[in-house]
């Protein structure tokens, strides 16, 4: 989420809680520096703390932390040579594309290095006769298609952060966006990625081929949030653009309705290319910024977009507008023009900026729950708005179950953070008991490890603990970071429950 | 015997194969007992363990026991309008949908679709330490810890039990056609590519014997422009059913060679410098070639990009293609951790893991 950065969290105020683990770390940050300068060139090692404070924190600025030093590398060879001087000094090291991730994923390591892959930011290769693209990692999301659009052809993942996110960031956080549910995440359209583990070991894990022999580590991969390698070079799958595409907005006086038409879409076998909800707090905050003319009256609004060849969508929408009229829309639009399409989305896509307009701060929640619940889910965050006397607008990638709410609130008022953590847990804690997940697509990141607690059992975090041991013994790629230690996790289990009885009894349970 | 004394007959035989210092066979219905490297140790029946647990069509996602037949599965969903879009192999029997994960296998709808794994949600797995664990879930988007799941789709049962999955499922194309054109290898496979990078409703391109075959699925507009486009003659739709089921399941002549390579290559790759022509699925991506085993398809696949299985007969150089030594040691690190005295399908993926 690249708008949200300078806006929601103030930089004069700090909100971490307590550094990262700290690691037996035995050289100063002076010995790190001087190491790294014999192997790379003098501008790649920033080592001052003017030069050092621009990566304290990625797109979620609650989790700070100033890293021992940052490097910049240009070169694939640069990278390795930085990995084996961390490996051989067993200096922790964390990886950062565009910094525009939401979990603190990209939250700096204080006496570890910080390396910034957005200087290797060339597309290597576009190859129009494979369907591909060898791209290096810095490379922003939105370049990659643009750099295909000659051949008619684009990527597919379009995290609404697309502008500035990177691809090597997205493949460490398997990425989605609002065409998922066709399209795919991150995981359905990388093809292969170069790069090395923690020793400098060369890796390439799938490729050009369709198939790979082996175990599947190229998935393994993908989402890994930076702690099994650092990715040097990405190929990735590009797909014909459709010709046409045309969006219809539905307008709901209930969410229990907009969630039933969703169904009913799917049900009469349309897999949409993109269907996202709206509540009404969303379309009061965004309007005023984008004028989209979203229809503030209704409780829910659903954007459905039909692609394909011409004729294919004018059926499409036909279709798909009958079933939103039976399913009890009380209004309907359809995009007459490409300006408008793209205009109604825009205000989809800037709700979290929108958010920032509402209040001084606001903390974006990524739960995925099976979609049949979304009502329940809905009216359960607007009993818990009383709760913790905060506001939470909702953003929600219908089709594919990935509620977004976003919490409002403000830092400078004493407890407000705080109380929005807790807000933000309980949601998670919900989708959870729903048969859900705490994650869709903005990873764990330093964020949801308590909520990894809550998920998965300690044997089922003893298995991310084995991966992790299998491809970096030391525990030095991204230390602290999605898997929750034992202790953490007990720690937690306390602070939640006191004497047997829920933190928040007045909270309703299903 | 009810439900869960299965999961604990399981874990028995787990201790048991561990204290003995042996080795458990894991194993379906057996329509797979050809593939893999080795078949090791004291056969373990996953049949048992069977059933759909939870079925939503308007959520779109199946889950069932690791028995469960395929035949069940694709039964249910037919009824419902849908489908598992990457087409998994039978080879003639009726697989178990754990055995159809752990091979990992796709059939013709593959580039179009996707694979097995690009349809995995979620798995439950019974550990060499006798945990039940549940990684991924019955949701679309999920990045909660490592992806596992994908990772046990294609692991050959090397890391454990796969005792359940959560799979994506779709609905079925509104409407199919294939057509038929002659064509050489070399111009079905441009033609293939060059298809695939406009938008049109593609669902399969194979060739075989001088014919390509072209499946468009989706709305009826779709296809007649897609038809416009692509020209060749309709096939009625027995046939094209008859060659696509064929295609899917090993079950065209070719398939009965005795010594049988399955070569995987970027698409658009010229046709290999060989003698004698392949079958041709996925659009160019894959390839069957009835070659003998000390054939130079291995080092002519990896120069090209791609890879090289012997699907069938013997090599002393093993049947999958070997893993880059980086690789190959990720492999036993990771076994090392979930399976450390080696019980689950020992050799089977990879010689001596």
């Amino acid at each position: 989420m690249a708008g949200a950065r300078s806006r929601h969290f103030r930089r004069s105020k700090r909100y971490t809680r307590g550094a990262p683990a700290r690691y037996d770390v035995p050289m100063s940050a002076t010995d790190i520096v001087a190491a790294l300068r014999a192997v790379l060139p003098a501008d790649c090692v920033l080592s001052h703390e003017e030069e050092r404070r621009p990566f304290e924190c990625d797109g979620l600025p609650a989790f700070r932390a100033l890293p021992a030093v940052v490097v910049l590398p240009r070169s694939a060879a640069e990278v390795r040579s930085t990995l084996v001087t961390c490996s051989r000094l067993k200096v922790p090291l964390v990886a950062r594309g565009s910094g525009t991730g939401l979990s603190g994923g990209a939250t700096p390591h204080p006496q570890g290095v910080l390396l910034s892959l957005a200087r290797m930011n060339r597309v290597l290769e576009i190859d129009p006769h494979n369907r591909l693209a060898r791209l290096e990692p810095g490379v922003p999301n939105l370049k990659v298609s643009a750099a295909a659009a000659v051949h008619g052809l684009y990527y597919a993942p379009d995290p609404s952060s697309q502008v500035a996110c990177s691809i090597g960031g997205n493949v460490a956080e398997n990425s989605g966006g609002v065409h998922c549910l066709k399209y795919g995440l991150t995981v359905h359209n990388v093809l292969g990625v170069r790069g090395y583990t923690v020793d400098g070991s060369a890796l390439a894990l799938g490729g050009g081929a369709a198939d790979s022999p082996g175990l599947d580590l190229l998935a393994l991969t993908i989402g890994s949030e930076g702690l099994l390698m650092i990715v040097t070079e990405v190929i990735v799958k590009l797909i014909p653009r459709p010709p046409c595409a045309q969006l219809v907005m539905a307008s709901f006086a209930d969410v229990h309705r907009a969630a039933d038409a969703v169904a009913a879409i799917i049900a009469a076998g349309i897999i949409p290319a993109g269907m996202e909800m709206m509540d009404r707090k969303a379309t009061e905050a965004v309007e005023p910024f984008v004028h989209a003319g979203y229809d503030l009256t209704a409780a829910a609004i659903l954007l459905v977009e039909a692609d394909g060849t011409a004729a294919e969508v004018a059926d499409q929408v036909q279709e798909i507008e009958q079933l939103l009229r039976s399913s009890g829309a009380s209004a309907l639009r359809v995009s007459g023009s490409e300006a408008e399409r793209l205009l109604l989305w825009s205000g989809r896509k800037n709700a979290f900026p929108a958010a920032g307009r509402l209040s001084p701060d606001y903390y974006c929640m990524d739960g995925t729950i099976p979609r049949k619940h979304v009502g329940r889910v809905l009216e359960a965050i607007g009993r818990m708005e009383q709760s913790y006397r905060l506001r939470c607008m909702n953003v929600f990638h219908a089709g594919d179950g990935n509620l977004h709410p976003v919490i409002l609130f403000d830092a400078n008022e004493a407890g407000s953070w705080q109380r929005a953590e807790q807000f933000g847990a309980a949601i998670l804690e919900l989708c959870v008991e729903l048969g859900g997940t705490i994650t869709g697509e903005h990873g764990v990141g330093v964020e949801k490890l308590n909520s990894m607690c809550v998920q998965f059992s300690a044997a089922e975090r003893a298995a991310f603990a084995a991966v992790k041991h299998a491809f970096d013994e030391a525990g030095l790629l991204n230390p602290g970071k999605l898997i929750p230690t034992l202790a953490r996790c007990a720690e937690y289990g306390r602070m939640h429950v006191h004497g047997g009885a829920l933190a928040h009894p007045d909270l309703p349970r299903f | 015997m009810s439900a869960e004394p299965i999961l604990e007959s399981w874990r028995e035989r787990i201790a048991a194969a561990t204290a003995a210092r042996g080795a458990l066979r894991l194993r379906g219905s057996g329509s797979k007992d050809f593939y893999g490297e080795q078949l090791a140790g004291e056969p373990l029946d996953l049949t048992s363990w069977r059933g759909i647990v939870h079925y939503e069509p308007s959520e779109l996602v199946l889950t069932a026991r690791c028995g469960t037949p395929l035949s069940q599965i694709e039964a249910t969903l037919a009824a419902q309008g849908q489908f598992l879009a990457f087409e998994p192999p039978a080879f003639g029997g009726d697989p178990t949908v754990g055995g159809v994960i752990a091979a990992g296998l796709s059939g013709p709808r593959r580039m179009y679709a996707g694979a097995a794994r690009d349809f995995v949600l979620g798995t439950r797995l019974l550990t060499a330490r006798g945990e039940h664990l549940r990684f991924g879930g019955e949701v679309m988007k999920n990045v909660a810890g490592f992806d596992l799941s994908r990772l046990l789709c294609g692991s050959l049962g090397i890391l454990g039990i796969i005792t359940e999955v959560s799979l994506k499922v779709l609905p079925r194309p509104r409407q199919e056609a294939t057509v038929r054109l002659e064509l050489s290898a070399a111009a079905a496979v441009a033609a293939f590519n060059r298809w695939a990078a406009l938008p049109l409703p593609l669902s399969g391109a194979a060739w075989s014997q001088g014919l390509a075959w072209v499946r468009l699925s989706g709305a009826a507009s779709a296809l007649s422009a897609a038809r416009a486009h692509i020209g060749g003659e309709p096939v009625a739709t027995g046939d094209a059913s008859a060659f696509w089921q064929a295609l899917r399941h090993c079950a065209l002549p070719l398939f009965a060679a005795g010594s049988l390579w399955r070569v995987s290559l970027p698409p658009a790759t010229a046709p290999l410098a060989l003698a004698g022509e392949p079958l041709i699925d996925w659009g160019g991506a894959l390839r069957w070639y009835a070659q003998p085993a000390e054939s130079p398809l291995r080092a002519l696949a990896q120069a090209a990009g791609g890879s090289a299985l012997l699907w069938r007969g013997e090599s002393a150089h093993g049947r999958f293609h070997p893993l880059a030594p980086e690789v190959e040691t990720l492999h036993r690190r990771l076994k090392a951790q979930f399976d450390p005295h080696g019980i689950f399908n020992p050799g089977r993926l990879l010689p001596g893991l």
